[in-house]
Parts: structure tokens; sequence; C-alpha cells
């Protein structure tokens, strides 16, 4: 609409030219407009797109990095070995499980966190301040210090503080390697949730609230019909991010349990790692990415049209 | 605190203090110190990073856990002189450079796709979401595979080119949530006036969204500066980056742990200092936009 209409008021402001020519300015323009977008566009095809395609043609290949000469076309045959692969399910259950409950634990975490922090108290800033931090925290070094510092079973902090509670020098990351690697990715990820939360919070209109709260509504009868509802779209995008970037934790699995011990850990993303920059199998890691990949294009689909409804309207806007 | 009681302070709260949201009958008191004991207690592995960097070996080995200790520089001299240095220039390079091609490739593409007139402007913005949805290690094969052949391999160039597309969609989408924030008529204006539009995006709309570009490069920074899959996969001596470098200590250095969170807080500080300063647009960054 409002397209059509600037279209029009430019034709007439371009004077009383002819058709033809202001038809030519008009492809100029659409041209410069486009020219804008093209770039980034092809850089990021070439760079995402290209390597993605490769991986399908490489996946159909039997080759082996360490075995010049070993490359050949063996059809669907990668595919099939990687279902049979007996480390292949593991990898499948250790990611499911791993990426659920960090998921699940920090969003929650992240719901308490941001409803504390959703009403004014000194030094609230300084508190948000500090609880963002695990966030920016590089990984690699997040899982270094858990795995060191604070999860060593004699001069770890973890047990000094469970002491009272009778835990004595128990190391987590053999006994109780996949709650390890949740925990982290729980410290990591609860502020993610939280401060999307917490906007979702802040961005509740106030007037409902306090209309609410005069006609009698008890805090939580207006916390479960009021905040919860307007949250809805919140949450589900933190599940939604943070599922997308949490079955592709690859940082915390290598540095901390090597994927074990035994399969423990192993997640899909470090089981693909194995095979590609361990035994160098190229078919099979490829085929291996595609399969992982189409499972995240599923949850990427969903997530998607939850980010496509958040701007749903957006182009009939006048803007 | 009752409820009943802040039922009825509640009706005077209205135009004072405004935020006054959900109380869960929480006492006025409660809710702060919980908020205030989550904050240390998720921020404290980050604090006990910091002092033990600052340990000597056999202070940073104690059970109980030593608070008190004389500090010292050691630990921060020790690992300069292990070679820290080539692998912080490197990460500062391959973070800095991609973050400048990024915003380069992203603002007229962001500012193309916030005029809107370029057709399937939807689509095109989410395909370049789409690429961030992908795992990275369904193309890490033939990426390792196509550097090698191209000689790019154990170089920071390869970590610039895929650290830009790594960043691209987040750059695109969180710009144009800021251009969409200016003022149509501003740029209308400026129409009139003759200017293309080139010079429509750097002289008028530009030094309008400043603010926005900067929060954009610092999300821009974070990524690339902790990225850790490529630069492991990619890169072994001369390109290393420092979450390289940190790998080292899971083996031969892992008893060291002055030295190691010395090694830490060195490569953590960069990115936490410039995520403090952008946390107001951390959540627009981390939603690409979505939320405000």
């Amino acid at each position: 609409m409002t397209v059509t209409q600037d279209r029009a008021g430019q034709g007439h402001r371009a004077g009383l030219r002819e058709r033809a020519a202001s038809a030519a300015v008009e492809r100029r323009s659409r041209w410069a407009r486009r020219s804008l977008v093209l770039p980034a566009m092809l850089y990021t095809i070439v760079v995402t797109q290209i390597p993605f395609l490769v991986t399908i043609w490489y996946s159909l290949q039997s080759w082996n990095l360490l075995r010049p000469g070993s490359r050949h076309f063996v059809g669907l045959a990668n595919y099939g070995s990687v279902f049979s692969q007996p480390g292949f399910r593991t990898a499948v259950v250790n990611t499911v499980e791993f990426t659920a409950s960090a998921v699940i634990f920090s969003l929650v975490l992240g719901l308490v966190l941001a409803i504390l922090l959703d009403r004014r108290f000194r030094g609230r800033a300084v508190a948000r301040t500090l609880l963002i931090s695990p966030f920016l925290i590089m990984p690699t070094a997040a899982a270094l210090l858990w795995k060191t510092t604070m999860f060593h079973p004699v001069f770890g902090i973890v047990n000094f503080v469970l002491k009272p509670f009778g835990v004595g020098t128990l190391d987590w990351a053999s006994k109780f390697p996949m709650p390890t690697i949740i925990t982290v990715a729980v410290w990591q990820w609860t502020p993610f949730m939280m401060i999307i939360l917490l906007s979702g919070l802040q961005s509740q209109s106030i007037d409902i609230l306090e209309a609410a709260r005069v006609d009698g509504a008890g805090a939580w009868q207006i916390f479960r019909h009021l905040t919860v509802p307007h949250l809805r779209t919140y949450m589900e995008l933190c599940v939604l991010l943070g599922s997308i970037f949490i079955v592709q934790t690859f940082d915390s699995v290598f540095m901390i349990t090597q994927g074990g011990p035994g399969q423990a850990t192993t997640n899909l993303p470090y089981f693909l790692y194995l095979q590609a920059f361990r035994r160098f199998e190229v078919g099979q890691a490829a085929a291996l990415a595609i399969v992982t990949t189409i499972a995240t294009i599923i949850i990427a689909t969903i997530a998607l049209r939850v980010l496509s409804s958040l701007f749903r309207g957006e182009e009939l806007a006048p803007r | 605190m009752s409820a009943v009681a802040q039922r009825e302070r509640a009706p005077g709260r209205v135009a004072g203090t405004a935020p006054g949201r959900v109380r869960l009958g929480m006492g006025r008191l409660l809710a702060p110190t919980l908020a205030w004991i989550a904050a240390v207690g998720f921020f404290f592995p980050v604090l006990w990073m910091f002092l033990t960097g600052f340990k000597q070996e056999a202070d940073a080995f104690t059970s109980p856990p030593k608070l008190v200790f004389a500090p010292t520089l050691a630990q921060y001299r020790e690992i300069f002189s292990r070679g820290f240095a080539p692998f912080l220039i490197n990460s500062a390079i391959a973070t800095i450079l991609s973050t400048v091609l990024v915003l380069a490739l992203a603002i007229p593409c962001a500012y193309g796709l916030a005029i809107k007139p370029v057709e399937k402007w939807r689509d095109v913005l989410f395909f370049f979401i789409s690429t961030r949805f992908l795992p990275v290690v369904g193309a890490i094969v033939p990426i390792y595979v196509i550097a090698r052949d191209a000689q790019l391999l154990d170089t920071v160039t390869v970590l610039i080119l895929l650290y830009t597309a790594m960043n691209m969609p987040i750059a695109v989408w969180m710009l144009r949530s800021f251009f969409l924030e200016v003022p149509r008529a501003i740029m209308e204006a400026a129409r009139i006036d003759g200017a293309s539009l080139r010079q429509e995006l750097v002289r008028v709309v530009l030094p309008l969204v400043a603010p926005g570009i900067a929060a954009t490069a610092l999300i821009c920074v974070i990524f690339a500066w902790n990225e850790f899959f490529f630069a492991v996969n990619l890169t072994s001596s001369r390109a290393a980056t420092v979450p390289v470098f940190l790998v080292g200590f899971i083996t031969s250095e892992g008893l060291f742990w002055a030295r190691l969170s010395a090694a830490a807080t060195m490569a953590c500080l960069p990115v936490l200092l410039a995520g403090w300063i952008a946390q107001k647009q951390l959540v627009r960054g981390l939603t690409m936009g979505a939320v405000k």
C-alpha cells in the first residue's frame, strides 16, 4: 500500500515526464535498493550454503583423509552406517537429554530471576550486571574453570560448599558426568533466559496490572492470568533459541569430559568432531552432519514460525 | 509483609514508583535479598577466577579454599612469557576485522531491508536467520577441506571469513530493528532534497543509528571473541586464538590453577567489559531484534 503511494508520489514530484522515463528511474532505484542488500546476501550464500551443499556431496562418498586415493562414490552407504553405528544412538540420546535438561532448568531459573529483578531495589543494576556475566564468559574458559576450581574432588569449591551436607571428595565429572555439563550449561544459559523474560515482564502494560490490582486481584492471580499469558511468546522464544544454541554445545564437552567417561556425555557435535578430526572419515562425518542438520532444521522451522509471528503485521504498519 | 497490607498500599503506588509489577506476596526485603544471593552465586565462579589469577600456585591449591592471600602478578608474567601474546593478537585481529567486515556488509543490507521496497524482503530476512540456525558442525567438514585446498588452514583469514558469516544474520536483523526506529519522515526529507539512497544512508541515517551500530558491533565482538569450534578445528599454531590457548591447560597444565585462572581472566575480560557496556542492547542482539 504505502509503497505504491510512495511511488506515485515520487512520479508526480519527478515532474511531468514521460511514462517510460519514470519507469527507467523506477527500475534504477529498485536496483539501487537491491544493490544494498545483495553483497551481504551473496557473501552469506557463498560462505554458509555452499559448504552445506558440498557436505551432501561428500556424504555420498567413502573418503578418509589419511588414506589418499581412498575416495570413491558409495551412494547412501554412509547413511546406513551412521544409523547402525553403536555410538550414534547414544549420541542422539545424550544430546536430547542434555539439551532438554539444560533448557528447562535454565528457563525456570531464568524466570525466577527475571521476576526477582522486575522490581526496583537498591543495587538492582549491579545485581543484573553480575547475573548476566556467566553468559559473557568465554565458554572455553568457563568449562576449564568449572572442571578445575569448581568441580575438583579435593580442592574444588563445590565440594567445599557441600561438605556440611556430607559430600566428601566426590569426583563430579566422572561420577555424574551428565549433571556436571548440564550444570555448566545452566549456569551459562540462565542469564540468556533471564534477560529475555525480564524484557517480557517489563513490556507488560502497567495500566492493566494496576487495573487488575484495583479490582482486587491477588498477586498470584495477576501472575497466573495476566503475566503468564503475556510471557508465553517470550518463553517460546527462550526455549527455541536456547535449544538451537544448546544443542550445538561443544566447548564444555570437549574441555570437561571429552565425551566420557566411556560415551556418557558424547553429544552429536562431539561425536561428529571425533569422526571428522580424530578418524578423518570425511564421508561418514558428512553423512552424520546432514542427519544432524536435518534434525536441527525441524527445530529451526518451528523457531522461525515463532519469530515470524512476533513480526506479524509489521508490513501492515503505517511506517 | 502480608498480602492485605500490600494491596492497600497498591493504589498509592500508581503514580510514584513505576515498575511495581508482579509481586507474589513477597516481602519488601525478601525479593531483593534473594536477587542479591542469586547474583553473587552466579557471579562467584567469575570472581573466583579473577582472585585465583592473583594467587601463588600454593595458595590456589588449598583445602579449604583461601580467600585471603598475598596478591601477585607472577601468573600474568608467566603466561605472557609462555607466548600468550600471539594468541591474543590473533583473537583481536579475527574479532576486529570480522566485525568491520560484518558491519560493512550488514549496514547497507539492513538499511535496504528496513526501507522495504526490495521484493521479498521477508524471505531475505528469514534466509539470513536460517543460516544462523544451521548447526556449524553441518558444514565443518567441507570447510576444512576447502580451507586446506585453498591453503587457508591455520590462517587468521579463514577465521575472519567464517566469523563474518556467523555474525551476519544477527547484525542484519539487529541493525534493521534500529533502522526501523528512524522516523520515516527524516529519510523522506533527505530523499526529496535529491539525495541518493547511499547519500541518504551515510549523511542522514547513520548518525541517527550510531548507538545501534555500536551495540551491534559489540554483540559481534562477543560472539567472534568467544568462538571455539572453528578455531580449534581450523587453526593449530600460527593462527590459534585465545580459546585454543586455553585448551592447552586441560592436559599439560591442568594443575596450575593460578596460571590457568590468570589466562582465563585475560581471555574473558574484553568480552565481559563489552557485554557490560552493551547490556541494555544485549537482549535485542540475542533475539535478533525481536525483543527490545
